[in-house]
């Protein structure tokens, strides 16, 4: 099938369908052995068992900035192919990016108590994170005021741009300012800092929170077309209704 | 296994993860289950897309 095709929303209902049970089971597989690996890790030598907090933050955190660079996608497609499944795609990710990203905050808010003593501190990673959250939550604001999917998605789209720019201010945070956040330690120049029994647990657990962010992506996408059929079949029925 | 003194917070931090990941879920589900009995409802009293006119007006015409 040409890629294109996938630009239609009956094709696309019928495509992932089909694919979501398959995405659903891989999903469910790889938390099932990332929660073997995460049992299995060693404590941290200073951090004791606390570092096994970090098989459910960092993840969490990537998906936070990983999804919004996904809705920047759709931004795009929406501005500038008018795709009509862009702006489905970017509204459906939205709840979904909040969501990895309050578990963010939350999650790294439970660790930095016992090893910073500290729930909260306002330097610049902790707060460009809050930044994102917030920006996340103006978003699905803005997509249930604006009645039009068609403007709602005109206008979430210029928004996800703009916000685009807090990407990189969040991923250099920690070199630019100086902060309580340690650096990176895997996506760095130089290759991984940590040793294999704690970055093999992670790299599964984050291949499992991506693969959920797929499955529940596509899940959404497919109820934000039927919302939209309703919608029309809605307005139908009023226009019927007003010629009677 | 033995989380240490700090148990409490790891024990939350997953607690937190299974609660929010759980409702995204329900979520998902609930809502294409609220929106395909909408669309029953509509398509029951008639209300059908012109797509699906067409289309129902073809297999009935071969």
């Amino acid at each position: 099938m040409p890629l294109i095709d996938l630009a239609n929303p009956t094709r696309f209902l019928s495509l992932s369908g089909r694919l979501l049970p398959w995405l659903a089971a891989a999903t469910a597989v790889a938390f099932a052995v990332g929660s073997v690996y995460v049992a299995g890790a060693p404590d941290d030598y200073q951090q004791g068992a606390t570092a096994k907090i970090m098989f459910i933050h960092v993840p969490n955190a990537w998906l936070a900035m990983f999804v919004w660079a996904v809705m920047s996608a759709a931004a795009l497609g929406t501005l500038v192919w008018r795709h009509p499944l862009a702006d489905v795609a970017a509204k459906a990710a939205a709840p979904l990016g909040a969501a990895f990203t309050f578990l963010a905050l939350v999650t790294g808010s439970l660790w930095g108590r016992p090893m910073w003593g500290t729930y909260w501190v306002w330097d610049a990673r902790l707060t460009s994170v809050l930044v994102l959250f917030i920006m996340y939550l103006g978003l699905i604001a803005l997509w249930r005021t604006v009645e039009d999917p068609a403007r709602a998605g005109r206008a979430a789209a210029i928004l996800t741009l703009v916000g685009a720019i807090n990407l990189p201010i969040i991923k250099f945070s920690v070199d630019w300012w100086n902060t309580l956040h340690q650096p990176a330690s895997v996506f760095r120049a130089g290759g991984p800092t940590m040793s294999a029994s704690f970055l093999i647990p992670l790299l599964v657990m984050a291949l499992a929170f991506t693969l959920l962010f797929v499955t529940l992506h596509l899940a959404a996408m497919r109820n934000e077309i039927l919302r939209r059929r309703v919608r029309t079949l809605q307005m139908m029925q009023a226009q019927a209704a007003v010629g009677a | 296994m033995d989380l240490g003194p700090h148990a409490g917070f790891i024990i939350a931090a997953y607690g937190a993860a299974t609660v929010v990941v759980l409702a995204l879920v329900a979520w998902v589900l609930l809502d294409y289950a609220a929106q395909r009995r909408i669309l029953r409802d509509l398509e029951a009293r008639g209300i059908t897309r012109r797509s699906d006119e067409r289309k129902t007006t073809q297999e009935a015409a071969s």
